[in-house]
C-alpha cells in the first residue's frame, strides 16, 4: 500500500504492521458506536449479542416518556442559548485579540483557552461555588452561562484562524473608499470570516449538547439535560432507552461534524 | 555650501499654500517604537494634478509616509494638510482619498461591479447613476463587460485595473498607490505604467505613487522624492534626478554609476578640479568642495566615450586598460582599470565597442559636465 515498486520485503512488512495497528486504533476509538446503535434497535430488553430481533420500540419509548423529551428539550434550549452567547463573545474576543496593537496577547489567549485545558470537574465545582450565592444554581441561566464559558475557547480559536487568513488591507480599503468602521465590519469583514464563526458556533453547540459534568452540578430536576438524564438513568435502571438516547446524541454530534466539514470545504472552494 | 543644504533650507520653511498645493507635509515625524524615527522631519508638498513618486529602498519611510497620508498611520508629530485642511486626525473614510494597495485588496465576496460600486454606496450614489459610473470607470480601465465576474476569476493585471477603477470612481481628491505593479510580470508592468500615466494625465488626477523600482519612477513621474533612512534625499523631476544627483545615495540609487573618490583641489576655469587616487586630475562640475576635502565624483557609464577624435568638447581624457567586455546587443559594456581603480564601467554603442578587446589599452573621454562632484 502506497509503497514504491522497489520497496524491500522488510519495508513491506513494516508498512503492513503500521497499517494494521492504525486500523486497530480506529476500531477501538469508534467501537462504542458499533455497540450502541445495534443495541438501541434490538427488541430484547437485555443487552445481548447477537441481536435476534430488531425494533424501534426504545425510540418510541424515548419520545413517549416526558422525562426523556423534557431533558432533550432542556439540552436543545441550553445548547442554543449558550451557543448564541459563546459565538457573540468569542467572536468579539477574537476580533480584539487579532488587532495588531493588542496588549499581552499571549497572556489573554492563555486565559481565554483555559476552560478547554482545565479539568471540567474543576470548572464545574468552581461554577457551583460561584453561582450558588448568586442564585444561579438549578437555573437554566446558570447552565447557559457555564456552558458558554466552556464553548468560548472553541469559537475564539476558529474565528482567530479565519482572521489569520483575512487580509487587513481589506479593512483599510473599505475605509479609504468611505465606509466607517461599523460598515466595513458588516459589509467586508463579517461575510469573509462567517465560515469561521459558523464553525465555532457548531463546535459550541456540540460542547454544550454533550456536556454532563457541569450540567450535573448546576441543574436541578427541572433543567436536567439529556446527558444528565442518561447518567442518572444508567444509575437507576439500565434500560435500552438509554441506548436510543445515546444514538440520538451521537447522531446530533455526527450531524454537527458533517456540517463543520462542509463549511471547511466551502471555505477552501 | 552645496545644493543639498540649500534645498533642505528652502524646504524647512513652511511650504507656500496656494491653490496649486494639494498636499503639504509639515515637519512630520513618525516613530513606531518611540526610539527610531521611521520618518524624520518630512516636509513635502504635492502639487495639484501632478504625478509624484516616492522612491526608495525598503525601510526608507516611503510607505509609512503614504500610509500617513491615507490615514492608516498617525504622525507622531507634525501636520498633514490636504487642500489646506489639517487631516492628520481625520480617519481614512473622511479623507476622500483613493488608495490602490499592493495586493489590490479587492473584496473577494463581491463581484467586480460591486467592488467598483462600493465607494458610491457611501456617497449616496445609487441605482442607475451608480451603475452608469461603475460602467464608465470599468470602461476607463478597459474592463467593460467583466462587471459580473468575481475578483478571483480575473488575472493579476485585470485585478489591478479593478483596484484602480474602484479608487477613481468616486472622483477622490487624490489617488495613492502602494507599489501597485509589484506583483505583475515585466511586460505587463511596463504596459500598466504607461496606461496609469495616460489615465492620470487625461483626467488631471493628482497621484502619489510609492515604488522601489527606479525605472518605474523615472518613466511615470512628474517629480520624484527619493527616500532614504526616513529623509527625502532629493526631490526633483526625473531628468534632473538622473543628471544631477545631489548626494552619493541618490547617485548610487538611480541608474548605474561609477563613483570615484578623490580630493577637491579647487576651481579652475569654472570647473572643479579633483585629484583621484592615482594622482590624475579630473575636471568636474557640481558642488564645490572645500579645497583639500575628500569628495566623490559620480560618472554615468554611458557618458564615457572612446577617444576617436570625434568627441569634441570632452574636457577629460585618460587611458584605461580593458578588463572585460560584455556584448548586450545594442550596447557593449566594458569593465576597465583606470585611476588605479579596477572597477570602472563604461557603456558604449555596440559599433564603438566592437574593436575593443580585453587586455588592450584605450583612451576614454568624458565631459566635465558629466563628472559630478558630490560632497555628501
Amino acid at each position: 500500500m502506497w509503497l514504491p515498486a522497489y520497496a524491500t520485503r522488510s519495508e513491506r512488512l513494516c508498512r503492513l504492521a503500521v497499517v494494521t495497528f492504525a486500523f486497530a486504533v480506529l476500531v477501538f476509538l469508534v467501537g462504542p458506536l458499533f455497540v450502541v446503535f445495534p443495541l438501541s434497535v434490538s427488541k430484547d430488553p437485555f443487552f445481548t449479542f447477537p441481536i435476534e430481533a430488531y425494533s424501534w420500540r426504545w425510540y418510541a419509548d424515548f419520545f413517549q416518556n416526558a422525562r426523556w423529551t423534557q431533558s432533550l428539550w432542556n439540552s436543545l434550549v441550553a445548547a442554543t442559548f449558550s451557543t448564541a452567547l459563546a459565538t457573540l463573545l468569542g467572536t468579539l474576543a477574537a476580533l480584539g485579540i487579532a488587532r495588531p496593537g493588542f496588549p499581552a496577547r499571549k497572556a489573554v489567549m492563555a486565559l481565554m483557552i483555559s476552560p478547554m485545558i482545565m479539568p471540567v470537574v474543576i470548572v464545574a465545582v468552581g461554577a457551583y461555588m460561584f453561582f450558588g450565592p448568586l442564585g444561579l444554581t438549578n437555573t437554566r441561566t446558570g447552565l447557559v452561562l457555564a456552558h458558554a464559558g466552556l464553548a468560548i475557547p472553541f469559537v475564539v480559536i476558529t474565528v482567530l484562524s479565519s482572521l489569520s487568513t483575512y487580509d487587513a488591507n481589506l479593512t483599510r480599503a473599505g475605509a479609504s473608499l468611505g465606509a466607517g468602521p461599523v460598515s466595513v465590519f458588516f459589509t467586508v469583514t463579517l461575510p469573509l470570516i462567517l465560515p469561521g464563526i459558523v464553525s465555532g458556533a457548531l463546535l459550541a453547540f456540540a460542547v454544550s449538547f454533550d456536556e454532563v459534568i457541569v450540567a450535573l452540578f448546576l441543574t436541578g430536576a427541572e433543567q436536567r439535560t439529556l446527558p444528565v438524564q442518561m447518567f442518572s438513568g444508567i444509575r437507576d435502571q439500565i434500560n435500552p432507552t438509554i441506548m436510543a438516547a445515546a444514538s440520538l446524541l451521537t447522531t446530533v454530534s455526527i450531524a454537527l461534524f458533517v456540517g463543520l466539514s462542509l463549511i471547511r470545504r466551502l471555505r477552501r472552494g | 555650501m552645496n545644493t543639498m543644504t540649500l534645498e533642505r533650507r528652502r524646504l524647512d520653511e513652511a511650504p507656500p499654500l496656494t491653490s496649486e498645493t494639494m498636499v503639504a507635509f509639515e515637519r512630520v515625524q513618525k516613530t513606531y517604537d518611540g526610539r527610531t524615527l521611521v520618518v524624520e522631519d518630512l516636509n513635502l508638498t504635492v502639487r495639484r494634478g501632478e504625478f509624484l513618486t516616492m522612491l526608495g529602498p525598503s525601510g526608507s519611510g516611503k510607505t509609512t509616509t503614504l500610509m500617513m497620508l491615507g490615514g492608516f498611520e498617525q504622525p507622531t508629530s507634525g501636520r498633514i494638510l490636504l487642500e489646506g485642511q489639517a487631516v492628520e486626525r481625520l480617519p481614512p473614510e473622511r479623507r476622500d482619498i483613493g488608495f490602490v494597495f499592493q495586493n489590490y485588496a479587492l473584496f473577494p465576496h463581491m463581484t467586480v461591479a460591486e467592488n467598483v460600486g462600493f465607494p458610491l454606496r457611501y456617497r449616496g450614489v445609487r441605482g442607475a447613476e451608480a451603475a452608469r459610473r461603475v460602467a464608465e470607470a470599468l470602461a476607463m480601465v478597459k474592463l467593460g463587460g467583466l462587471g459580473e465576474r468575481r475578483p478571483a476569476q480575473l488575472s493579476g493585471g485585470q485585478q489591478q485595473r479593478v483596484a484602480l477603477a474602484r479608487a477613481m470612481v468616486f472622483n477622490p481628491k487624490l489617488i495613492l498607490m502602494d507599489e501597485p505593479l509589484g506583483a505583475l510580470d515585466k511586460q505587463l508592468r511596463e504596459h500598466m505604467q504607461v496606461e496609469i500615466r495616460k489615465i492620470q494625465q487625461n483626467l488631471g488626477i493628482t497621484m502619489v505613487y510609492v515604488t522601489h523600482d527606479q525605472s518605474e519612477a523615472l518613466t511615470m513621474s512628474d517629480r520624484i522624492a527619493v527616500f532614504h533612512e526616513g529623509r527625502i534625499q532629493q526631490l526633483s523631476d526625473p531628468v534632473t534626478l538622473y543628471d544631477q544627483p545631489e548626494n552619493r545615495f541618490v547617485a548610487g540609487f538611480i541608474g548605474d554609476n561609477n563613483t570615484l573618490s578623490g580630493d577637491f583641489l579647487g576651481v579652475e576655469d569654472g570647473f572643479g578640479v579633483v585629484r583621484l587616487a592615482d594622482g590624475s586630475r579630473l575636471l568636474t562640475t557640481g558642488a564645490a568642495g572645500i579645497p583639500g576635502s575628500s569628495v566623490t565624483v559620480s560618472l554615468r557609464p554611458e557618458r564615457l566615450g572612446l577617444d576617436n577624435g570625434t568627441r569634441q568638447g570632452a574636457e577629460n581624457r585618460f587611458p584605461a586598460r580593458v578588463l572585460d567586455r560584455t556584448f548586450l546587443g545594442d550596447r557593449v559594456r566594458l569593465t576597465l582599470e583606470a585611476f588605479g581603480d579596477p572597477s570602472l564601467v563604461a557603456s558604449l554603442p555596440a559599433a564603438d565597442g566592437a574593436a575593443v578587446t580585453p587586455g588592450g589599452i584605450v583612451t576614454l573621454t568624458c565631459r566635465a559636465a558629466d563628472c559630478l562632484t558630490l560632497t555628501r
